[in-house]
């Protein structure tokens, strides 16, 4: 398995799709809202209806399945620490003991809604990220610290940045990838022995990955400038988004619907 | 050397020295390149190539002498953008060169620096696709492409700014050999369309492209003139790195033998000039 095929999370897929047509900043602040939201709702089922909702965007964003699920990957052991604590630790009424461990049935429903979090978190960034071009959500970033321009913030510098560290992300997997292999190749074993073991045996994967990010970062500067870029100087852009119905529609929809979850999870 | 059309770079005597390091990387170099003109540049590793390319658009400045692009020399900050613009870089690796994930907004890049409107910018993001055979790329990532591919978006981004000048520094040298191919005959093209090259090569092949050649050796110029002449001195010839391609050798060996045939550009040529032999 290659490292791009294990990291999904900002991984943009140029589609045309509904999703993918909403203005960036919308889907940015959507996002974002929707991620504070995911922590307000107290009750299941209203965050299971949350769940179906961000699914039915995921397959308007024509996201495959496979995609959602390898981006719960990196987060598993998250997932699986985080129910072996909650099903323990949990009073409430015992539905099963066992070695001294008993197991609750609040724990089970605590656990079900910290899992439920974690992949709504995981599945918004997915979708998001699949939908939108770095250089547009760079823009939208953009857009929302203008405010701080005023006071001297580089908001657009910080915006190329960004963007560029998000355009080398496939670059640099793809190199870490090569170099795992030229130093299994060698004899390294990156599989075996304990925690520390593991951890030691990337020294040999990251002192050269970030050599060669060094070094690509220099030529990167040089390229740049050869085509004219200036920091601090006023850029136009080829893509200005503008905002249209159908971004008025989706907030609106968008709205609606966390209302009626909210409501739902107070009653 | 030929005389075409306006002198568009101006080197006069010029050395450049990176800080920390003793000797030179390029010592008293004088020579100019005219509008129109396909000059290669040649010389082992460490020769000062690279450096000579960067001194070219003013990412150096030179220690002594001096660097004029149209007559204005690379030390104005004020019209830095106007020399940039002029002279265009295309570096080794591709990977290093492209700055955003998707072609057209890569190919983008410069005139956004330029600060032009939207409309301009799209015409002529599609105009340097266009001239490259990438049209339709427009909207694929860039990290899919083959090698080949992407250094034809890092050639688009630089026509994009539409210089008058394009300086390549081992193009070709990172990519496989049909992606070197299909570079080198979008290269013959751009230069039939009127820009001005200057190729940073190693390759036998791609010098003879060229009708002039410039080789350096240890940040000095050994030689200023035409390939088949640099390719009849055989010392001058290891001093610049290189080594005698077939072809020449080919043409030699039957001159030696009183067959003589003009000097061919490629195995085509000298296909042809053969067939015309009695
Ligand atoms: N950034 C740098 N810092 C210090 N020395 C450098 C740097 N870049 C190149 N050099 C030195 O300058 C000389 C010429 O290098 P360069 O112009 O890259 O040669 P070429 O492109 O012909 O291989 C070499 O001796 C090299 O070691
Ligand atoms: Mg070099």
């Amino acid at each position: 398995m290659s490292l791009a095929n294990f990291v999904t999370i900002g991984q943009f897929v140029p589609l045309d799709t509904p999703i993918h047509r909403l203005d960036p900043r919308v889907k940015l602040l959507l996002s974002l809202v929707l991620l504070v939201f995911i922590f307000v709702v107290g009750k299941l089922l209203p965050l299971l209806a949350l769940f179906v909702l961000a699914m039915v965007c995921a397959a308007l964003a024509k996201v495959p399945l496979m995609h959602l699920v390898r981006g719960m990957r990196p987060i598993l052991i998250l997932i699986v620490l985080t129910v072996v604590i909650q099903l323990f630790s949990t009073s409430g009424e015992p539905l099963l003991s066992f070695w001294g461990l008993t197991i609750t049935k609040e724990g089970i429903l605590v656990s079900l809604f910290v899992v439920l979090r974690l992949i709504l978190l995981v599945s918004i960034s997915v979708i998001l990220t699949y939908a939108t071009s770095p250089l547009d959500l760079t823009f939208a970033l953009e857009s929302f610290m203008l405010p701080l321009k005023r006071i001297g913030f580089p908001a657009s510098e910080i915006a190329l940045m960004m963007s560029i560290a998000l355009r080398f992300i496939p670059t640099l997997l793809e190199e870490t990838d090569k170099i795992i292999k030229a130093q299994t190749s060698r004899g390294a074993d990156f599989s075996s022995g304990g925690v520390i073991a593991r951890a030691k045996s990337f020294i040999p994967v990251l002192i050269p990955l970030f050599v060669s990010a060094f070094r690509r970062a220099d030529e990167l500067a040089d390229a740049m400038e050869s085509r004219c870029f200036i920091t601090g100087e006023k850029r136009s852009r080829l893509h200005v988004p503008k905002l249209g119905l159908n971004d008025f529609v989706a907030v609106a929809l968008c709205v609606v619907a966390m209302a009626g979850v909210y409501v739902w999870s107070i009653l | 050397m030929s005389n075409k059309g306006l002198r568009l770079l101006d080197f006069e005597g010029v050395t450049f020295n990176y800080q920390n390091q003793s000797a030179p990387a390029v010592k008293g170099c004088t020579f100019n390149i005219r509008e129109g003109e396909f000059v290669s540049l040649v010389g082992h590793n460490s020769s000062g190539k690279s450096t000579i390319a960067k001194l070219s658009n003013g990412l150096l400045q030179p220690k002594e002498g001096q660097v004029c692009v149209y007559g204005i020399p690379t030390t104005d900050q004020e019209r830095l953008i106007e020399i940039r613009a002029n002279v265009g870089l295309v570096f080794q690796n591709p990977d290093n060169q492209t700055v955003a994930s998707l072609v057209e907004d890569d190919v983008a890049f410069g005139p956004e620096n330029l600060n032009l409107p939207p409309e301009e910018i799209r015409k002529r993001v599609d105009e340097a696709l266009s001239i490259v055979g990438l049209l339709h790329l427009l909207k694929h990532p860039v990290h899919h492409l083959s090698g080949g591919q992407k250094q034809l978006v890092a050639i688009a981004g630089i026509l994009a700014i539409k210089p008058k000048l394009l300086i390549l520094d081992e193009a070709t040298s990172l990519i496989d050999p049909k992606g070197r191919k299909q570079v080198l005959e979008k290269i013959k093209h751009l230069h039939k369309d009127g820009y001005a090259i200057v190729m940073i090569t190693h390759r036998m092949e791609e010098v003879l492209l060229s009708e002039r050649s410039i080789a350096l050796e240890k940040g000095n110029i050994i030689f200023d003139g035409k390939p088949e002449d640099l390719f009849s001195n055989p010392p001058l010839l290891a001093r610049a790195g290189l080594e005698r391609p077939p072809l020449v050798q080919l043409v030699e060996s039957l001159s030696g033998n009183g067959i003589n045939v003009p000097f061919p550009k490629d195995e085509n040529e000298l296909v042809e000039a053969l067939c015309r032999l009695k």
